[in-house]
């Protein structure tokens, strides 16, 4: 019950939003509406565009599953790799920093080219954009790590290998979750404009040739449903760090886990 | 049973078990050096339980971690058998439960989870933790985690335990707990212990002799031989009366 209270906020805010937006194109008039589609009528294209939405959405949302999931498993066997050699580090970080500035628009035609137009070179786009939020976080995490616990793993004569298996590594565990939550928003990110080079589906396809088509309505209906996605796989993550990592687990408040 | 291994190693006579002569150790920060210790002498024979007492910030963590060999001196030797350090806060691993976070010592020199849990089982037995062998640090109370810390420890096997103010985040009626319960195990599991505190009482309550150290640069500044048997009650007179003398030498107002 509390927990629903805690949501009122939350929902009073976005009622007003949309009343304000509904509002403001009310009055701007109905070409601009072809622009900015009022609220009722992205509700409608919700409805009517259903089966074109989900199916669009299974695509994205794979693209998106599978990307995070390679950044996270390659991500950490990085960061490892960077917690024992401070030369790697050097090495790859600004190259890693240089990734994240990357448009993928830039890239995304080399990767059709080599990789074709099926979820490859999307998984490639969304492994990219989120790979540098985790490897910064999981290093983060291996290096936070209380010297005071070195030193006692040290004085029961543990193996440098030793002192990582069991204690350096399943410290940073949640940190791995703290970057692929914060990889989600721009994963989604990416996979849409994976989709905009080379593709004919997903919800970024949908995107892309709403506008041209003059059907801005279902361009937003397809926006709202990937917000929805970014917060369901936000939470989602979180409720997976409960039930994989229930000592890291502290309540925090609702979505800012 | 933990074996604790012949007291023999690092040029050591008969009569030691921690000898630290003349030791100097200073640390270089951001705003210049800082001498921890100048001139640092202590020796522990052999099942004897040092007390160190001192002012904040005198070195004693530092003492600490030159007898573990975490650290060596600027000068001066340092000479000790094996020792395994009980921190100041528990450190106990969050993820583990009690019983393998007692194990870790045996874990880290490569023993299975299963051979740590059988070693370690007669133990949390002994000191009243059975009933939460599963359980994990974030649900046992302060005094429960600082035995399975002591344990841990213990565990290690090492002739000498290098206790640094280990029931300080206590509260005052668990600390007096902790202290008797520290002194029962010792009778029955006798161990060289280096025991570092800021609670005089506490030394002259455990140690068979206290020493007391200087403000930094930290150096032994007196010692007090304390010949009374075991245990010890902290309103007995004699208590009370090297108490006041331990505090004089620290130079406090009593």
């Amino acid at each position: 019950m509390r927990r629903v209270w805690r949501g009122i906020p939350a929902a009073i805010l976005l009622l007003a939003l949309i009343g304000a937006w509904e509002l403001y194109v009310d009055l701007k008039g109905s070409t601009f509406s072809l622009i900015l589609p009022p609220p009722h009528q992205v509700a409608k294209a919700l409805y009517t565009d259903r089966s074109l939405l989900w199916s669009s959405f299974l695509v994205t949302a794979q693209e998106v599953l599978l990307g995070i999931l390679v950044a996270t498993a390659l991500g950490a066997v990085l960061s490892v790799a960077i917690h024992f050699s401070p030369t790697l580090r050097r090495a790859t970080y600004p190259l890693m920093v240089a990734s994240q500035a990357v448009p993928v628009a830039v890239f995304a035609p080399a990767l059709a080219f080599w990789l074709g137009f099926g979820i490859l070179p999307k998984l490639v786009v969304v492994a990219v954009v989120s790979f540098f939020s985790i490897v910064v976080a999981t290093t983060a995490g291996l290096a936070a790590v209380d010297p005071d616990l070195i030193k006692l793993m040290r004085t029961f004569d543990a193996s440098r290998m030793r002192t990582f298996w069991h204690v350096e590594l399943p410290s940073a565990l949640p940190s791995v979750f703290t970057g692929a939550k914060i990889a989600v928003a721009v994963s989604v990110i990416g996979a849409v404009f994976a989709e905009y080079t080379g593709s004919n589906s997903g919800l970024g396809y949908v995107i892309l040739v709403s506008q041209p088509q003059l059907l801005a309505a279902r361009g937003v209906a397809a926006t709202v449903i990937l917000c929805v996605f970014a917060i369901a796989l936000f939470g989602l993550l979180g409720l997976g760090e409960r039930l994989a990592l229930p000592w890291a687990y502290r309540p925090r408040g609702e979505i800012a886990t | 049973m933990v074996e604790a291994p012949p007291e023999e190693p690092r040029e050591l006579n008969a009569e030691d078990a921690v000898r630290l002569e003349l030791v100097s150790r200073t640390f270089r920060t951001k705003r210049g050096p800082i001498q921890a210790l100048a001139g640092m002498s202590l020796h522990a024979s052999p099942r004897e339980v040092v007390a160190v007492v001192g002012p904040s910030g005198c070195g004693k963590t530092t003492l600490l971690e030159l007898i573990c060999g975490l650290q060596s001196p600027d000068s001066g030797t340092v000479r000790s058998a094996p020792a395994a350090l009980m921190p100041q806060r528990d450190l106990l691993l969050p993820w583990l439960s009690a019983i393998d976070n007692a194990g870790l010592a045996l874990r880290a020199r490569g023993a299975s989870r299963e051979q740590a849990r059988q070693a370690a089982a007669p133990w949390l037995e002994r000191f009243g933790l059975e009933r939460f062998e599963r359980t994990r640090p974030a649900e046992l109370s302060g005094g429960m985690r600082q035995r399975v810390s002591f344990l841990r420890t213990l565990l290690a096997g090492k002739p000498v335990l290098a206790l640094d103010e280990p029931f300080a985040a206590l509260d005052a009626i668990t600390r007096q707990d902790m202290q008797g319960w520290l002194a029962r195990v010792l009778e029955s599991e006798p161990r060289t212990v280096i025991l570092i505190t800021h609670d005089v009482e506490e030394a002259v309550v455990l140690a068979d002799r206290v020493v007391v150290m200087s403000p930094r640069p930290g150096h032994a500044i007196g010692e007090i031989d304390i010949h009374m048997p075991r245990p010890r009650k902290r309103t007995d007179p004699a208590v009370v009366e090297l108490r006041e003398r331990a505090l004089a030498a620290l130079g406090a107002e009593s």
